[in-house]
């Protein structure tokens, strides 16, 4: 075998390389589309979501001091619902707000704000982590969802507690934001219903009234501009059946990864 | 050296059985998940292009990293910002034109990412899928060379091997490489580059995963801060990935320039093709 053979079968090799890199691409492509492979893919977020409760069901997400707070607190995804009876209700400082809680409980009811903030509180300084790859740090204090759920009374057949929206996820007002956590993270001491950031009543462009906390997930799972609570044994029903906004556009349900 | 496969007068080759079933198959799983890992890895960096250091993304400080586009006149054009340096990089990152002339405003090009359009629920499908087959594989090669002792017998350097640094080092810059019964065994350099990568490098590439995760951070509140925070995390992640990418290509360099098709077939057969001349077998 001489030079110029060795060549040959080195441009070759080249070629074949970037032939295979070429179907492997196109194969990925082809996969991603799909109705089956990335059911499969999902095994892998599955996984994730059985292990990581499993080593940490209960466990508290990490807590900042002032001086890791964001100097500004960014805003993300709605800023401004566009919805008539949520402007009517922040022009007048949501004096007539009530936040419904209903579904499989024993004692619907309906709260104001100055009864919400009558209820057990905490304060917290917390890492927002979005889906994006970015991190804010703020500090919010809010009403804990457990301290609702105790007055609303759950049946026990409540698996899932159900977060309505005022914010519509369509130019046109249709499909409202909505969001879903199980009871773990309902009754989780973290979780709360936050109507203050930074010491400050919380802006319309971080969720005011009233957002959720749900530490230890995405940013997506932290439902803003609340209005109606539900208690249900399953999201299925429920606009894309997948548990959320963001979960109907492919996202996963768990997001604590 | 009496097996068959004689290569002429004063030369005898043999085939020797150089990789295990076991590595074999391990080695072509990790092909498959290094090229999704770092494919869907990129596809989801797009989705923000920037790398901070600290425990959050907004401290007040800049950036390390930055990809993005901006108009210059009329003309939009991609940008890259390493430490509070711009440089334009239209058609390589940022931002590309396709034969229509129309601009494209994305970080790495789609060529390059898994999937090729800008997918960031997808991408994290396939990230996460194959980020538990790579750890999976990855554990079980280590437990594999414990027991068969393919750690100590094939990876650890022997104290020969420690002496002779120098002079391996030289022989990989001028592309000269072991022959006969030397070619049975891994060099030193080969020997630290993947102890290297299994034991500091995968390690450290999983680890940053692993603390991206707001709910794994909760398993022992505060130890990410230990390389700086989240965002120092995420890149540490992005170094680590380059830096393994750049351990791939050194490997498939020196696959290429020591006999592509001898490793390839013991990469598939086992059997690799060893030349021994007559004059230097008698000196081992």
């Amino acid at each position: 075998m001489n030079n110029s053979d060795k060549l040959t079968r080195r441009s070759l090799l080249l070629r074949a390389l970037g032939a295979a890199g070429a179907v492997f691409l196109a194969g990925c492509e082809r996969l991603s589309h799909t109705e089956w492979f990335p059911k499969i893919l999902a095994a892998g977020e599955k996984a994730s979501e059985s292990v990581h409760h499993l080593i940490a069901r209960k466990a508290m997400a990490q807590e900042f001091t002032p001086a890791d707070l964001s100097p500004s607190f960014r805003s993300n995804g709605t800023a401004e619902p566009n919805n008539p009876v949520y402007a009517e209700l922040a022009a007048n400082g949501f004096g007539a707000y009530k936040l419904a809680v209903d579904g499989k409980v024993d004692k619907p009811a309906m709260f104001t704000m100055t009864e919400l903030r009558a209820l057990p509180e905490r304060t917290q300084i917390t890492r927002h982590d979005c889906v994006e790859g970015w991190s804010a740090i703020g500090k919010w204090k809010g009403v804990k969802l457990s301290a609702i759920l105790d007055a609303v009374k759950p049946q026990p057949s409540a698996r899932y507690v159900v977060f309505h929206c005022a914010d519509p996820m369509e130019d046109d007002g249709t499909k409202p934001y909505y969001e879903s956590i199980d009871m773990d993270d309902a009754y989780h001491a973290q979780t709360i219903l936050a109507y203050e950031l930074n010491d400050q009543p919380l802006p319309a462009a971080n969720g005011a009234p009233i957002r959720l906390r749900v530490e230890r997930q995405l940013g997506y799972k932290h439902a803003k501009y609340i209005m109606r609570i539900e208690l249900v044994d399953s999201f299925a029903p429920i606009a894309g059946g997948k548990g959320g906004y963001w979960e109907d556009e492919g996202y996963e349900w768990y997001a604590g990864i | 050296m009496t097996q068959p496969g004689s290569a002429g007068a004063g030369t005898s080759s043999e085939l020797y059985y150089r990789h295990t079933l076991p590595v074999r198959i391990m080695h072509w799983i990790n092909v498959v998940c290094v090229a999704v890992l770092f494919m869907s890895g990129l596809n989801i960096f797009n989705a923000h292009p920037a790398l901070n250091w600290g425990k959050s993304s907004y401290t007040g400080t800049e950036p390390v990293l930055e990809i993005g586009a901006r108009m210059a006149g009329a003309r939009v054009i991609g940008v890259t910002r390493v430490a509070g340096h711009e440089f334009e990089t239209t058609g390589g990152l940022g931002a590309f034109y396709n034969d229509a002339g129309e601009a494209e405003s994305r970080a790495f090009p789609s060529w390059l990412t898994v999937p090729s359009t800008q997918w960031l629920a997808m991408a994290r499908r396939w990230h996460f899928f194959f980020a538990w087959l790579f750890l999976i594989n990855g554990v079980a090669y280590v437990a594999y060379s414990l027991f068969s002792r393919h750690l100590g017998r094939d990876l650890a350097p022997t104290r020969q091997d420690w002496r002779s640094i120098g002079r391996s080092f030289i022989d990989h810059l001028r592309f000269k490489h072991p022959t006969g019964e030397e070619a049975k065994r891994y060099n030193v350099l080969q020997r630290l580059a993947y102890l290297a990568v299994i034991f500091v490098l995968l390690p450290l590439v999983i680890l940053m995963g692993m603390a991206m995760s707001p709910w794994l951070d909760g398993v022992l509140p505060g130890w990410i801060d230990i390389v700086g925070g989240r965002q120092s995390a995420r890149t540490i992640h992005f170094i680590a990935a380059w830096l393994l990418v750049a351990f791939v290509l050194i490997h498939v360099l020196e696959v290429i320039v020591s006999g592509l098709w001898n490793h390839l077939r013991s990469m598939i057969t086992g059997r690799y093709r060893i030349t021994v001349e007559a004059g230097h077998e008698q000196q081992r």
